[in-house]
């Protein structure tokens, strides 16, 4: 029997459980995917909002200003790259111009600190590659970027590390109230839990009806992003949005943690919640908007394009309650729901607190997790003396990205455990370079199947039917 | 910090080459590191035949024609570490790297020669719009997977881009029990050789579709189909030509890029065509003691004229290391544009200089021309030229002595 189940691995989930984990209970991270950080949170813009894009008074406001205050010491104590860059809200002519005020204005209101509107100058001042055309901006020095799987990542292992729970493959299509607990059911298993948390992302609503709450709705809305090569990361320094319409904040030019350039994402809602497929008139789009905002963007450097769907929920803002007893909705947390993660899980703590959980402090909990990039920004001396003491530190597998054999194994071996090539790659980075995996992926094929003890044609991409290999050569019928 | 005279970066067939050559110009002190647990670089994978026409005579497979080469380095036992990567090249040639025996180790060279070969690109340059399923691989990774670790990436193939890799890998999936449905070429034109196209396409039955291109990836765990579609004249597919070919690979041969990163850090003059080094007839980069040869420099149709250049390379730096010098000149060498590029791109020796080329389309009854301002210094006629076929041609020291830039131009009748 758990104390709670959070249906959910993605940083929303893994933030809540992370920040549970805290204190003394018996958690159950449930996960439909073959690995955590599978939905929005694999693919989305990557940015810490400083706080001025949502309506004052509302729960996104609330949660965003406080998450961001929270991100960098969170992602601290994680070991998670974090960036305070800056954002810069661009506009072109007089009715952008009123935009920026009024996200100005908006944003003191949300609590949002040194927000400055800029003209020309001072705006090509900051960023000198931003359109010659772009005549004011919104400044918000707060503004920061993260890697939202990483953090994931990082949440869930964090959890684990202090007693969490992960349960992968586990798709719910069930859940009964066995009058002082819940059985959560997937094809597979039963979980028993007191409380259940329900983070699914998209599918919250479907969730959220198995114990009789139709309150609310959840559709995806694509949104198609350019990556481009670390060569291309250097063109800006803060991240640069246009001004907002009422499908979003429109396509933004943004360095990356990693040193690359983000170009996107387009907006388009559409009905098909697994259709994680990109078009050609959105790249088309993102390719043709980024480059009025920013100059100088080289799409021939790139390196992938992408397609994530956000969680829209139809009341507008984030919809965080407890339809029943012992039962928590985490739902329709789009933008600026990474920013918001860390008060999410917070405020998620305070609503069990109120009605009447008993949460008792873990005293064992570590809050601390050791970087995946430690190695890397290691002095040579520091590496050496890992060498030394772990030969694989000293092998390259990953050339374009310069990762280790020994980093490689470290991820395999850590928790939340990646079981396919892509979860090597979200941790690891290895095959996320120019190359894109062409010359380490079949060493990272061997190593997987080796530390998982399957055979080599079984490792996939991301799990399911996404096999590398058919079957030996000669065997292939 | 350890001294050594030359430093190979890469032992396969132009490190190897570079290597051999360099140590009968006398030099001892050297050394390769190699990436990979062996030597022979990517001609380890390339199991078919057809290396070493020009240089053996005689048509041996990739490791045969790779052995040729590991066996002299062995027997004129010169130094190499394997499982070595290197890191960091300074423009004064502080050569850093790692591997699990020694840790990361700095080593100072008198003169490096960057021979690190090239990377395929990738599928994310091109941009197809659809799903991210498994199944989706360069030529190069398939090629690994069947022919170094046994295993079938798929069963059903569509092959986008007719590089020579792509041809053989037709073939390759073709003799291991796959149908190869397709292979998509964007240009009017293969890039790839013409025996290849005959040996590893028609001999089987499959189609070379030119003109065409990949419109659509289908499938949400493995692949499941792809769109193809036609392309104009500007090479923009037309969406009423689209063809849905149902499969569960696509094999990606759209092109080689010579793996300059480290030339990079070195601080090396880069040719915008050629994505190598800006170099002079002995293969010298602008930074003065580096060297660059094989496909890191510009990629190469065959093996054959890597080991040639690569042998350039390595007697030019151990001259460089003897302090040998020669009489000079400086010469630019410019190319019309029909004419993509030349290695090399400058001249600094009065020597027979071979100038390597490669043209931008194919053209039929062509006089390729190299001129001094408007005086023609050469000129030789050809039935026909095309991009997948590296030229060469030589000049004499009076062709250029007095020379400031030559032009190479082709007049197409």
């Amino acid at each position: 029997m758990y104390d709670i189940a959070v249906i959910g691995a993605g940083v929303v989930g893994g933030m809540i459980a992370r920040t549970l984990s805290a204190y003394d209970l018996k958690i159950c991270i449930l996960e439909k995917a073959h690995d955590v950080a599978m939905g929005a949170s694999r693919a989305n813009s990557a940015i810490v909002h400083a706080g001025f894009d949502a309506k004052e008074g509302s729960l996104k406001a609330l949660l965003n200003v406080r998450g961001s205050e929270m991100m960098a010491k969170v992602c601290r104590e994680l070991g998670v790259k974090y960036q305070n860059n800056g954002s810069l809200v661009i506009g072109f002519n007089d009715e952008d111009k009123a935009t920026v005020e009024s996200l100005y204005t908006r944003g003191v209101a949300n609590g949002v600190r040194n927000l400055k509107v800029l003209d020309s100058r001072e705006l090509h001042e900051i960023e000198p590659n931003v359109s010659q055309n772009a005549t004011c901006a919104l400044w918000a020095p707060t503004g920061a970027i993260v890697c939202p799987y990483e953090l994931t990542v990082a949440a869930v292992g964090n959890a684990m590390d202090n007693g969490a729970d992960l349960k992968l493959d586990f798709e719910v299509t069930d859940i009964c109230d066995a009058g002082d607990y819940f059985e959560v059911v997937s094809a597979a298993e039963t979980v028993q839990a007191k409380y259940v948390i329900n983070a699914a992302g998209l599918h919250s609503d479907a969730i959220a009806k198995m114990v009789g709450d139709d309150s609310f709705t959840v559709h995806p809305r694509r949104g198609e992003y350019v990556l481009l090569d670390k060569e291309c990361g250097g063109l800006v320094k803060n991240t640069i949005f246009r001004t907002p319409s009422k499908m979003g904040k429109g396509i933004l030019v943004s360095p990356t943690v990693d040193g690359n350039l983000l170009t996107g994402p387009t907006s388009v809602d559409i009905e098909d919640k697994t259709d994680k497929s990109t078009t050609p008139e959105g790249l088309a789009r993102v390719i043709r908007e980024a480059g009025e905002n920013v100059d100088g963007v080289m799409f021939n450097k790139t390196i992938t394009s992408f397609c994530g769907l956000r969680a829209v929920g139809s009341t507008g803002d984030f919809i965080i309650n407890m339809p029943r007893t012992r039962f928590v909705n985490v739902a329709g947390i789009e933008s600026p729901g990474l920013s918001s993660a860390p008060a999410i899980g917070e405020y998620v703590v305070d609503l069990l607190k109120n009605a009447g959980m008993t949460l008792n402090k873990n005293e064992s909990f570590v809050p601390t997790r050791e970087a995946m990039h430690a190695f890397r920004e290691a002095s040579i001396e520091e590496k050496n003396a890992i060498i030394k003491k772990d030969p694989a530190y000293g092998r390259i597998i990953c050339r374009c990205e310069t990762v280790t054999e020994g980093e490689i194994l470290r991820a395999i071996r850590e928790n939340p455990k990646p079981r396919d090539l892509d979860g090597v790659k979200r941790r690891t980075r290895a095959q996320m370079g120019r190359c894109q995996g062409g010359f380490c992926s079949p060493y990272i094929v061997e190593m997987l199947a080796k530390e998982m003890g399957i055979a080599y044609e079984d490792v996939t991409k991301f799990g399911g039917g996404s096999y590398v290999n058919v079957g030996k050569t000669k065997e292939v019928k | 910090m350890k001294q050594i005279d030359l430093v190979i970066i890469g032992g396969g067939p132009a490190g190897m080459s570079a290597a051999v050559a360099a140590y009968e110009s006398g030099v001892r002190n050297l050394l390769i590191l190699e990436r990979d647990a062996h030597l022979g670089g990517i001609l380890q994978q390339c199991i078919h035949n057809g290396f070493g026409l020009h240089r053996f005579g005689e048509e041996l497979t990739g490791p045969e024609y790779a052995w040729r080469y590991e066996k002299q380095v062995r027997e004129l036992e010169i130094p190499y570490k394997l499982n070595t990567m290197v890191l960091d090249i300074t423009p004064d040639k502080v050569v850093t790297a790692t591997n699990s025996e020694e840790g990361i180790f700095q080593i100072q060279a008198k003169a490096v020669i960057l021979a690190m070969g090239c990377r395929e690109r990738a599928k994310g340059a091109l941009n197809i719009a659809g799903t991210r399923p498994a199944g989706i691989y360069s030529a190069g990774t398939a090629q690994k997977f069947v022919n170094l670790k046994g295993y079938m990436p798929g069963k059903n193939v569509v092959i986008l881009g007719s590089g020579d890799i792509g041809l053989i890998m037709a073939r390759r999936m073709t003799l291991e029990g796959a149908k190869v449905h397709a292979v998509c070429e964007l240009m009017p034109y293969s890039g790839g050789l013409a025996r290849n196209i005959e040996q590893c396409l028609h001999d089987f039955d499959i189609p070379l579709k030119l003109s065409h291109t990949v419109v659509g990836i289908h499938g949400k765990e493995r692949l499941e189909g792809v769109t193809i579609a036609k392309v104009d004249e500007r090479r923009r597919p037309i969406p009423e030509t689209s063809e849905y070919i149902a499969c569960d690979t696509l094999l990606l041969s759209v092109g080689l890029i010579p793996e300059n990163e480290l030339s990079k850090t070195a601080k090396v003059e880069l040719d915008r065509v050629t994505s190598g080094a800006v170099v002079d007839q002995d293969r010298q980069t602008a930074v003065e003691g580096i060297y660059a040869c094989g496909n890191v420099l510009h990629v190469h149709d065959l093996v054959d004229y890597v080991s040639e250049e690569a042998e350039i390379a390595g007697k030019s730096a151990a001259a460089y290391i003897n302090g040998e010098s020669a009489e000079g000149v400086d010469v630019s060498l410019k190319a019309d544009g029909k004419i993509r590029y030349t290695v090399p791109q400058r001249i600094t020796q009065k020597k027979d200089v071979t100038v390597y080329f490669r043209v931008a389309d194919v053209y039929r009854n062509v006089t390729v021309k190299v001129k001094d301002g408007d005086t023609v210094v050469f000129s030789r006629k050809k039935p026909k030229v095309a991009p997948g076929e590296m030229e060469s041609i030589t000049l004499k020291p009076e062709m250029f002595e007095n020379a400031k830039e030559l032009s190479f131009e082709l007049e197409v009748q």
